[in-house]
């Protein structure tokens, strides 16, 4: 039997890996993420998760150590946060080359300096690349179901890549709120037993990790490449069991009220949440707006975001990070390049907001909504405008 | 010394990399020519080497190989020329002889 519950999303998540069997468990304890691991440890400790804790030293040591478990075929699961992720960043290529199938929690939070716990997607941004499976939350139910569906996806034979599952710090990793947990058997059926083919066994040595000289890397980053790119026909069958299973329904692009829609407004993550209340606001007016919401980063879902873009005049981008230097945020560049080629294409408007944890409450939406259908209509030189700087006059852009 | 049944890098193409370039056949990397990074190549004089097995034991790619005769021969496939063998040799049996090009 399926229960309703009160959790925040760390436990959500601490609760979805207990439900998925892990074998072992590596992680350095980091806010906003340190309530996972807290969770875990406790349930180990109190023999209610039959797993290996490993308490290391470092977040390179926790990526590092699920590699090694991940090499023998054990089930494992690492998160982590902010500067956490950063000191993991070359370990992180080493999982998806190998095509071991880890899962981890994101607790997105914003990089140092000046040292800021707080959420914004400047961790994951610098992961954009590092050939992982990559999700976004909304909520807390979506933190505990992308968590043991995560798992499911790693771990199918087609796939075989490692998946990260971000959740916004703090706005979910502490936020507590109903959620419905499944009954451990229906999560167990959902899961099948993982086996490793290429385990390091004595009977059957295999050797990971070996010399790439240039006469194959080439043709084995090609091989990853394409891999990753076809996953995507397991991760929608994931959703499609989730939904047979639990009843509910997640894709890779989702949107909200926008049948006749003419301005859509792009989050990733927990702003999702407040976009909607905006556009049920504007929806009551008259106005033809609606949601869309990126569940999927990696691997981008490009068929399906220009097919949810279609006909839609406005694209208001909220990103919750800075590229320096560059072109934009990091989410509307990839969604301007994702568009290029469309004949019928939609004006792409960006705002950078919600960076080292700046609220971004609905007056902000209701002023991304206006203004980004204002500049769509005049035309800006601008590359994105920055939300509530202070000392900057409401409606200043940046420029390439 | 290429063994058997075995593909070089070289000779793989993309969908045929096993998952996560994992190599499945143990001493594989035997088959690896790394020879040819060699600009000396070691040279025993048989007359002055008193079997001691210094070189063989010193050699940091295993690319000493003992004889039936108590003799060690350098294996040339994998000598990558470093002179380890001919700076512990204590009878000084073994010269590095600059490689030319053929």
């Amino acid at each position: 039997m399926s229960k309703r519950v009160v959790l925040e999303a760390s436990h959500a998540v601490a609760e979805a890996v207990k439900m998925a069997d892990v074998d072992l468990i590596a992680a350095y304890p980091i806010t906003p993420q340190t309530h996972i691991p807290e969770r875990l440890a406790e349930m180990v400790a109190e023999g209610d998760l039959d797993a290996a804790y490993v308490p290391v030293e470092s977040e390179h040591s926790a990526m590092s150590a699920v590699l090694g478990s991940a090499a023998v075929g054990a089930r494992s699961f690492t998160t982590t946060a902010g500067q956490g992720l950063e000191l993991m960043h070359e370990a992180l290529y080493i999982a998806s080359s190998h095509r071991y199938p880890i899962v981890m929690a994101v607790c997105n939070r914003t990089l140092s300096a000046p040292i800021n716990i707080w959420c914004d997607h400047s961790d994951i941004m610098s992961c954009r690349d590092v050939g992982w499976i990559q999700v976004f939350c909304q909520n807390n139910q979506e933190a505990f179901d992308m968590t043991l569906w995560a798992f499911r996806v790693a771990e199918d034979p087609k796939v075989m890549f490692p998946t990260m599952v971000n959740l916004d710090g703090f706005i979910l990793s502490h936020v507590t709120e109903p959620l419905i947990l499944p009954d451990a058997k229906d999560a167990a059926a959902y899961l099948p037993k993982y086996n490793y083919r290429l385990a390091l066994r004595p009977e059957t040595p295999t050797s990971h990790g070996c010399f790439g000289p240039p006469e194959i890397y080439l043709e084995v980053k090609y091989a990853q490449e394409i891999a990753l790119r076809e996953s995507r026909s397991v991760i929608d069958q994931g959703w499609k069991e989730l939904k047979k299973a639990f009843g509910r329904q997640y894709e890779a692009v989702e949107t909200y009220k926008a049948e006749g829609a003419s301005t859509l407004l792009v989050t990733m993550g927990s702003l999702g949440e407040t976009a909607k209340m905006v556009v049920d606001e504007k929806r009551a007016r008259g106005e033809p707006v609606g949601h869309l919401n990126l569940r999927l980063w990696r691997p981008f879902p490009f068929a399906d975001f220009r097919k949810a873009v279609n006909g839609v005049k406005t694209l208001v981008v909220v990103d919750r990070a800075f590229s320096f230097g560059g072109p934009g945020g990091p989410l509307a560049s990839e969604l301007r390049s994702a568009l290029y080629d469309a004949v019928d294409r939609p004006k792409v408007v960006d705002f950078i907001a919600g960076v080292g944890g700046r609220e971004v409450d609905g007056a902000a939406f209701e002023y991304m909504f206006n203004r980004g259908q204002e500049l769509a209509k005049t035309g800006s030189d601008c590359l994105y405008e920055p939300l509530q700087v202070r000392g900057l006059a409401t409606g200043t852009g940046v420029r390439g | 010394m290429a063994m058997k049944g075995y593909k070089l890098p070289g000779e793989v193409p993309w969908n045929d990399v096993e998952l996560g370039a994992i190599v499945t056949e143990p001493g594989s990397a035997s088959i690896r020519k790394t020879g040819d990074w060699r600009t000396e190549r070691p040279v025993v004089d048989k007359a002055k080497c008193i079997k001691c097995g210094l070189c063989w034991l010193h050699c940091p790619d295993a690319a000493i190989t003992p004889m039936d005769d108590g003799y060690f021969e350098p294996d040339l496939y994998h000598c990558k020329g470093c002179g380890i063998c001919a700076s512990i040799c204590p009878k000084s049996a073994i010269t590095m002889n600059e490689e030319v090009e053929k």
